[in-house]
């Protein structure tokens, strides 16, 4: 049962949550719920083709529409040298189109009127002469000889934009070449969208007359928005005041800079007026950065008992128009080299190939740490069809070639050191909460029956928390992430972080790291995030690194607060510092736990009685360079049956085992959990952005672009151990991703297995139900 | 946030939250802006344009509609029920305590509506099973909390609204 926010010593405790008695009541404060006295509306046109060449635009006619203020086009944006913005990958992206539209929905107008309504009807009245140009949607044509150019702005004179590789490729092919078992399988992970309930949007609000720029906007990171901001604008970065109100979730889709966002602080600039731009749903999930899109193909080498000796993977990667990802600038394919996963590989290689196509521009980390699903759902795959090849159960191959807990800190073939993992105890555990053999009993009575049962398994390592600042950075700032912690006279406190929630419960969980550590409850300590005027500068909330970061942060922080009042309780105490010892909820006199005096009679004494010639206050910042990463692991198993006659896959049970290290709320964890299970159901069953060979979008909306409503969902069980990170202060390793990382390869697996018998070994998702039906179909299992 | 008076313009008249509030309307105002803008009530959330997401959802006479798939015209005279006329007296609703005790919300941009709905549900069911809460809120989606805890939350309103029956 969840617990009240005045627990003493809350770390590990179900913590009602904070935020939410103001979001129950309605009283979230969301973009779109901000008006601003004077505020004008923005509306954006769009192009209705994905390869053409723009001859012409006439605004005369939307001019004539009552209220409209401005019409931006590519042209003025020249004039200003803003056509073009740096996207977070380095490459550029076109913010109103000038010259062609290379996709379909790309911002060729921006209306700013006095209504939504007028903007909206002006829009509908500008007039673009097109020419229809041939569009590239497959990215294996777009790598071809001869296939049409589309990024013409480009010196390089074709459709790649960048190779990347990692890993001994030859070891890794000697070692292939040796290997008495090989299997090989081609895994598509199609684009999907984050689409989180709230689409993005800002209010950019220009007062000529102070030169400050406050931009309200839907921002998962909004200091490296303020400088991404101060860097494409010219304003001086202290004249820019970002604020991250509540969010209605991001999943990444609000990680990125997008054109409604420059064209909107382009015209509050102009017209010195606040403007609001709030995207309808169509535009989030047909132009807001999408994700995956990878298109693998991997081999493993294996011994015939099923021990892993290689692993190799060419992937090809689309990235649509503009190279839009959201990735750290050393890893333009993210951290897809964890695709050696829980698995000892001697040795690996991959590669990735990034493309370009006539579709909307990405790809970000969707409820992920960057292509660590990819990743992830590959390495998950191809296990079980080296599996199904030795005719071993998934459970014994993976017990075979996992890495053991003495291996840690483990160093991977391909370059990262693992912090930490019991891959083994995770797994047993998920095994036993479902009584594994029992199930496998039952599957083979049910099937005895003609009935189309699986189980499938998934034990995924993640990595997450990006991260040192040797390696990670975006646009060259450092992906550390910080905290600040003050103390008022009563003992009680607020804080501040550079990362920025979208539901995670950050109110709540920060609080109770920094309650547990100075002898506080959640109650007496605010947290604060999203105000860049007021918050440390930090990286923001992505990749499941606030934990990681900005934990580790508000710990080391409250772990600073502590050694000035260690002296201040001395004094209070009238004995030495080194003779006061803090018993995890007071400061006492060593040996004598009677004399004891707690956080708020030193804050007291902060600021009335200190000791000779201390500076006054108590208050502390703490920037967090984390030393490593973290690698969370899970267990994941999976039972579906399939209906023969319509193909429809049912999850019977679903348990997900997870070691997020050392749990800050149990509560809030298990939520994430489910979540992140329920996104990977619809990755696997239901969603996905398809494109028709004209490059139309076919699914620009949530009639057609699926998500699971609670009738789909399944009904999850969740189970933990813990596995601390040892290099982390509280050992805390993150987990708002892991469901949806490991999740859909249990599916697949799942229907794999249900399938196997009859000589599938591979399906392709998402598994709609006639996808599903076909392959039934093609082998005989249905009329 | 209407600017203009003129004759494309109509006064709505409607009762919401037990208030009677008027204000100017287009006729192709959408009675989700209406509310929002015009009436300044922003707890009703607006998160698609093809009547799927559930967001916007309120009680029009006691019925919950998609107000983004009503025009604001079509409320004229009648009642509105929204989020913010759920607590009665600085005390929640049964609904909204247990969602906050289930932890039925994350992101919280979802529960306005999901809330609505559930109220809905609790004066036609007062004991819903779980297929049916699950049936019930499927014009809502939540791309947050995969809708364990807010099947938990409704089924907890349940029973509490049995003990103590409590004004909707
Ligand atoms: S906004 Fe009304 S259903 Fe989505
Ligand atoms: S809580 Fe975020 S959409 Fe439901």
């Amino acid at each position: 049962m969840a617990m009240e926010a005045t627990e003493t010593r809350p770390l590990g405790k179900s913590i009602k949550r904070k935020e939410d008695p103001r979001l129950v009541r309605g009283q979230g404060r969301y973009l779109d719920d901000i008006m601003l006295p004077g505020m004008l509306y923005m509306a954006l046109a769009r192009s209705p083709y994905a390869h053409a060449r723009i001859k012409g635009i006439r605004l005369d006619q939307a001019y004539q529409v009552l209220g409209v203020k401005a019409i931006l086009t590519g042209a003025d944006l020249e004039k200003m040298n803003l056509s073009w913005m740096p996207t977070l990958a380095g490459d550029r992206q076109m913010v109103l189109a000038t010259g062609k539209v290379l996709f379909q929905y790309q911002e060729v107008a921006a209306v700013v009127a006095e209504t939504r309504a007028a903007a909206e009807d002006a829009v509908q009245l500008i007039e673009v002469d097109y020419e229809p140009l041939t569009p590239v949607v497959d990215p294996f044509v777009a790598l071809k000889a001869g296939a049409p150019l589309l990024r013409e702005d480009r010196a390089q004179k074709d459709n790649h934009i960048f190779h990347w590789e990692v890993g001994d490729r030859k070891a890794t092919d000697d070692a292939l070449a040796s290997s008495p078992v090989v299997v090989k399988e081609f895994i598509r992970m199609p684009r999907v969208h984050p689409a989180p309930v709230e689409p993005c949007g800002c209010i950019a609000d220009y007062q000529k007359s102070t030169g400050k720029l406050t931009w309200y906007v839907t921002s998962q990171a909004p200091h490296a928005h303020r400088t991404v901001l101060a860097l494409v604008s010219g304003l001086p970065e202290h004249m820019i005041h970002v604020i991250s109100p509540d969010i209605g979730g991001g999943f990444g889709n609000k990680v990125p800079v997008y054109p409604g966002y420059v064209c909107s602080v382009v015209m509050s600039l102009q017209l010195g007026r606040p403007v609001k731009w709030v995207e309808t749903r169509t535009e989030n999930i047909a132009t807001t950065n999408f994700a995956r899109d990878y298109h693998m193909t991997a081999e493993i080498g294996a011994t015939p008992d099923g021990v892993v000796m290689a692993l190799k993977v060419a992937t090809i990667a689309d990235h649509g128009a503009f190279d839009a990802a959201a990735d750290p600038s050393k890893f333009p394919a993210g951290l897809f080299s964890i695709v050696t996963g829980s698995y000892d590989f001697p040795v690996a290689f991959a590669e990735v190939d990034g493309v370009y196509t006539n579709k909307a521009p990405g790809g970000v980390a969707y409820r992920c740490s960057f292509r660590v699903t990819e990743a992830s759902y590959l390495i998950e795959r191809v296990i079980n069809t080296l599996a199904l090849r030795l005719n071993l159960d998934p459970a014994e191959i993976r017990r075979r070639n996992f890495i053991r807990p003495e291996q840690f800190p483990y160093q991977s073939p391909l370059g990262w050191t693992y912090d930490s993992g019991n891959y083994r105890a995770t797994l047993n555990e998920a095994l036993n909460l479902l009584d594994y053999e029992q199930m496998r009993k039952q599957q083979a009575e049910r099937r005895a029956h003609g009935e189309l049962v699986g189980i499938g398994l998934s034990t995924f390592t993640e990595i997450v928390g990006a991260g040192p600042s040797n390696t990670f950075d975006i646009l060259g700032i450092k992906m550390f992430d910080s905290c600040e912690i003050r103390i008022h006279p009563t003992g009680k406190a607020i804080a501040r972080l550079g990362t920025r929630h979208q539901g995670q419960g950050h109110e709540t969980t920060f609080a109770q790291v920094i309650a547990d550590e100075l002898g506080l409850t959640t109650a007496d300590v605010l947290i604060e995030e999203g105000d860049t005027d007021t918050a440390p500068y930090g990286l923001g909330t992505y990749a499941s690194r606030s934990t990681p970061t900005a934990g580790g942060a508000a710990a080391l922080a409250a772990r600073r607060i502590r050694q000035k009042a260690t002296q201040i309780a001395a004094h209070l105490l009238e004995v030495a510092p080194e003779d006061v010892e803090w018993n995890g909820e007071k400061f006492a006199a060593k040996g004598l736990q009677s004399r004891a005096v707690g956080m708020s009679e030193v804050a007291l004494a902060a600021y009335t009685n200190l000791p000779e010639g201390m500076e006054p206050g108590l208050e502390a910042t703490y920037y967090y360079d984390p030393p490593n990463l973290t690698f969370p692991n899970g267990a994941y198993v999976a039972m579906v049956s399939i209906d023969r006659g319509t193909g429809e896959v049912k999850v019977e049970r679903f348990i997900a085992v997870d070691d997020c290290g050392t749990v800050i709320n149990p509560m809030v964890v298990d939520g994430q959990v489910h979540g992140g299970l329920t996104e990977g159901f619809g990755i696997a069953f239901m969603q996905e952005i398809a494109y028709d060979e004209d490059g139309n979008n076919l699914a620009p909306n949530f009639m057609e672009y699926l998500v699971p409503t609670a009738v789909e969902a399944p009904h999850w069980e969740t189970g933990r151990t813990v596995t601390p990170s040892p290099h982390h202060p509280i050992g805390a390793k993150g987990v708002g991703e892991s469901p949806n990382v490991g999740s859909p390869a249990a599916f697949v697996n799942a229907v794999v297995d249900a399938l196997s018998p009859y000589g599938v070994t591979n399906v392709e998702i998402p598994l709609f139900p006639w996808k599903v039906w076909n392959v039934l179909k093609e082998h005989g299992l249905t009329e | 946030m209407e600017s203009r008076k003129d004759d494309t313009h109509r006064m709505v008249t409607v009762t919401i939250n037990g208030e009677m509030r008027q204000g100017l309307a287009e006729p192709r105002k959408l009675l989700a802006y209406f509310i929002r803008e015009t009436l300044g009530l922003t707890g009703t959330h607006v998160g698609c344009d093809t009547t799927s997401c559930g967001a916007c959802t309120v009680l029009l006479d006691n019925e919950p509609v998609k107000s983004c798939t009503v025009l604001a015209v079509q409320a004229d005279h009648h009642q509105i029920d929204t989020v913010e006329g759920l607590e009665t007296d600085n005390v929640l609703h049964p609904l909204q305590q247990a969602f906050w005790d289930n932890h039925g919300l994350q992101c919280g941009f979802c529960t306005p509506g999901m809330l609505m709905t559930s109220v809905a549900l609790l004066q036609k069911n007062p004991h819903p099973s779980e297929s049916e809460i699950r049936h019930a809120i499927s014009g809502n989606l939540c791309r947050c909390t995969g809708y364990v805890n807010i099947v938990k939350a409704i089924t907890d309103a349940s029973h509490k609204m049995q003990q103590e029956p409590a004004e909707v």
